[in-house]
């Protein structure tokens, strides 16, 4: 594998799991022999509040820390992160380097004032509409798994972490040696795992939604040209 | 335990009631096997604890080491800490701790930004009462307006408390520095407090590849009767500190003795050097020494130094880098070798004040080659790229103009 780098700032909202998807994306990426390191971002924990989560990937060594300014790849993991403003980062593709990857959990394009679309086209933004929370609907039954969906699809978009590893990161994440979670996120890990009576099927229905929208970007053609989106 | 020999010490070879080995610091460090972990800053903070035979813990909750401290908590719930409380503030966590080693323990703490002031009276009492306690403050913002979040202004203050001042860069260096540190701290010759300091957020929260050395394995449990001061128990309260301290007395000789006893905890502070040097490799690490720019920096400047050097490499363009592994002792002649055939002198802080820069020009000659920057603060990230763009700027202000902007 050639040298690959990735930035990747995730924004989304309290109580979607950005952070989780960070640490399965980075540990999934451990996992397949890589390097990454991973920094959350929110403030007082609560449902609906900016969260942001910034996550470097690379087959090489990796030294930079704090959080991503200048990211070659971005998930925006609600509209509201964009519509609503509600995020650290106004405007949600600040600092986002040339030909990098805006992928946003909507079903239909975000209507954007023309000062954005002017500056994502001199950037060159390859920009990607993943309908996140459709798909964790159809396939899990619940919008939790949306978090899932914007992992695979970026697995796609990049190339790296493959979906092997993702699959053992999510198992690690709900059935290995628990790593320190925020009060928040483990109350909601109860909430999750209430409602999937065996934690094997909550693992099987994240791994359908992880690879649905894996398959969905494949098919949108998005994962040509993941080269240019490296640092 | 059971293998106690005269002083009551549990010697090398013997087991704790965890199971755990007490081995040689030099095999632990250098000869065990280390396996990869991936964790949290916080999380390499309770595995260090975890080998590090820590007899005694007071936790305080703030930001950004809360967390390490409750996980701490739960060392002590499983029988790794010998015993563990909660204090009511800073002041008093670092007041029981002071209890604590008066008393022949191996003491533990952590705290941030706002604590480490308001706890502040005791460090230089730590320090001339020859207390090697070990303090992990995960640095934040100090000032009003409130910050929670990573600012390295707090270790300025700390400057001349008399402790000894490790700053980690990475996860790996906080891993080794907490148990490296109470080797150098305990030794006879020094016996200071140290305080093993990481950058909040940047180490704390941020999850990295970490090796651990292995999970049966500990330091070896502390010697109290190694002190160069008496410890406190029945036998010897210390009468002389705690009943008749100097300030009672105001004549020459009380002055004299105070004064010297202050040099004395200086002189100590040298007297790491050595164990310091063979433990952690030297006191600085260079990588490009011949290059005309370097980089100098501390903590996680330094990691980002590091990318900065890597997009400058991209360029064409080599650029040096002078890591600072621990801030007291200050590696003054090692910076002055380190940095003698650069033409300037770059160092990025995560402060408003710059103190690592006035420490840098208060060392080496010709100083003015010395720039101060870039900086930031409050809690703002310091991307590789404005290294890269403070010092292109510099540059060009020096009329080296063949410099241009990638």
């Amino acid at each position: 594998m050639s040298n690959k780098r990735y930035n990747i700032r995730m924004a989304g909202i309290g109580g979607q799991g950005v952070v989780t998807a960070s640490h399965i994306l980075s540990n999934g990426m451990v996992i397949m022999g890589g390097e990454s390191t991973l920094v959350p971002f929110f403030g007082s924990e609560k449902r609906l509040a900016p969260v942001e989560s910034y996550v470097r990937i690379a087959n090489g060594k990796i030294y930079e820390i704090g959080e991503i300014i200048y990211p070659n790849v971005i998930m925006i993991f609600h509209p509201q992160v964009i519509t609503h403003g509600k995020s650290y980062t106004m405007p949600f593709y600040s600092g986002l380097k040339p030909d990098g990857v805006v992928l946003i959990n909507s079903d239909h394009p975000i209507n954007l004032v023309p000062d954005e679309v002017r500056e994502l086209k001199e950037r060159n933004a390859r920009i990607y509409y993943i309908p996140a929370t459709t798909i964790a609907r159809d396939k899990a039954e619940t919008d939790l798994a949306t978090n899932m969906a914007m992992v695979g699809a970026i697995s796609a978009i990049m190339g790296i972490p493959d979906l092997p590893s993702l699959e053992a990161s999510v198992k690690e994440r709900f059935l290995g040696k628990g790593f320190v979670v925020s009060g928040g996120t483990a109350a909601l890990d109860n909430v999750i795992e209430r409602k999937f009576a065996k934690k094997e099927q909550l693992l099987r229905k994240n791994m359908e939604v992880i690879s649905a929208a894996y398959s969905y970007a494949i098919e949108h053609g998005w994962a040509e040209n993941r080269q240019a989106a490296a640092v | 335990m059971g293998n106690y020999e005269g002083n009551g010490i549990p010697p090398i070879g013997s087991v704790n009631k965890k199971g755990q080995v007490y081995t040689d610091p030099n095999e632990l460090f250098f000869l065990s096997p280390r396996t990869q972990a991936f964790l949290t800053g916080s999380e390499v903070i309770k595995e260090a604890v975890k080998r590090a035979s820590v007899d005694f813990s007071v936790a305080y909750p703030i930001t950004p080491q809360s967390e390490a401290s409750s996980l701490v908590g739960e060392l002590y719930a499983d029988g790794y800490v010998g015993d563990y409380m909660r204090g009511e503030s800073e002041f008093a966590v670092m007041g029981q701790c002071a209890g604590g080693a008066f008393g022949g323990a191996r003491v533990f703490t952590t705290t941030a930004g706002p604590g480490t002031l308001r706890a502040f009276e005791n460090f230089p009492m730590w320090a001339g009462s020859r207390l090697p306690i070990q303090v992990v403050f995960t640095v934040r913002g100090v000032n009003s307006p409130l910050s929670i979040q990573p600012d390295t202004l707090e270790i300025a203050f700390m400057l001349e408390t008399g402790m000894l001042l490790w700053h980690a860069e990475t996860a790996q260096d906080l891993y080794d520095y907490i148990l490296k540190g109470y080797i150098v701290a305990e030794k006879p010759e020094v016996h200071l407090p140290i305080g093993v300091i990481c950058d909040g957020f940047f180490v704390t929260h941020t999850k990295d590849m970490v090796m651990l050395t292995p999970e049966n394995k500990v330091l070896p449990h502390y010697n109290p009767y190694a002190s160069p001061v008496t410890c406190m128990d029945m036998e010897s309260p210390p009468v002389r500190l705690m009943r008749d301290p100097f300030v009672m007395k105001s004549n020459y000789i009380s002055y004299m003795t105070h004064a010297s006893w202050q040099l004395e905890i200086r002189a100590a502070i040298e007297r790491s050097r050595k164990h310091t040097i063979q433990l952690l490799d030297g006191l600085i690490e260079v990588e490009n020494p011949d290059a005309d720019i370097l980089i100098v920096g501390s903590g996680t400047a330094v990691s980002q130094g590091r990318e900065a050097i890597r997009l400058f490499r991209d360029q064409g363009m080599k650029v040096g880098l002078v890591k600072i592994k621990t801030i007291r002792p200050f590696p003054y002649e090692e910076i002055k070798q380190a940095t003698k055939n650069a033409q300037h002198i770059f160092v990025p802080e995560f402060n408003i004040a710059g103190w690592l820069a006035r420490e840098i020009k208060a060392t080496i000659e010709r100083n003015e080659r010395v720039i101060a920057g870039p900086h930031v603060a409050g809690g703002m990230t310091m991307p590789p790229e404005v290294i890269v763009e403070e010092i292109e700027k510099s540059l060009a202000l020096r009329g080296k103009k063949e410099v241009i902007h990638g």
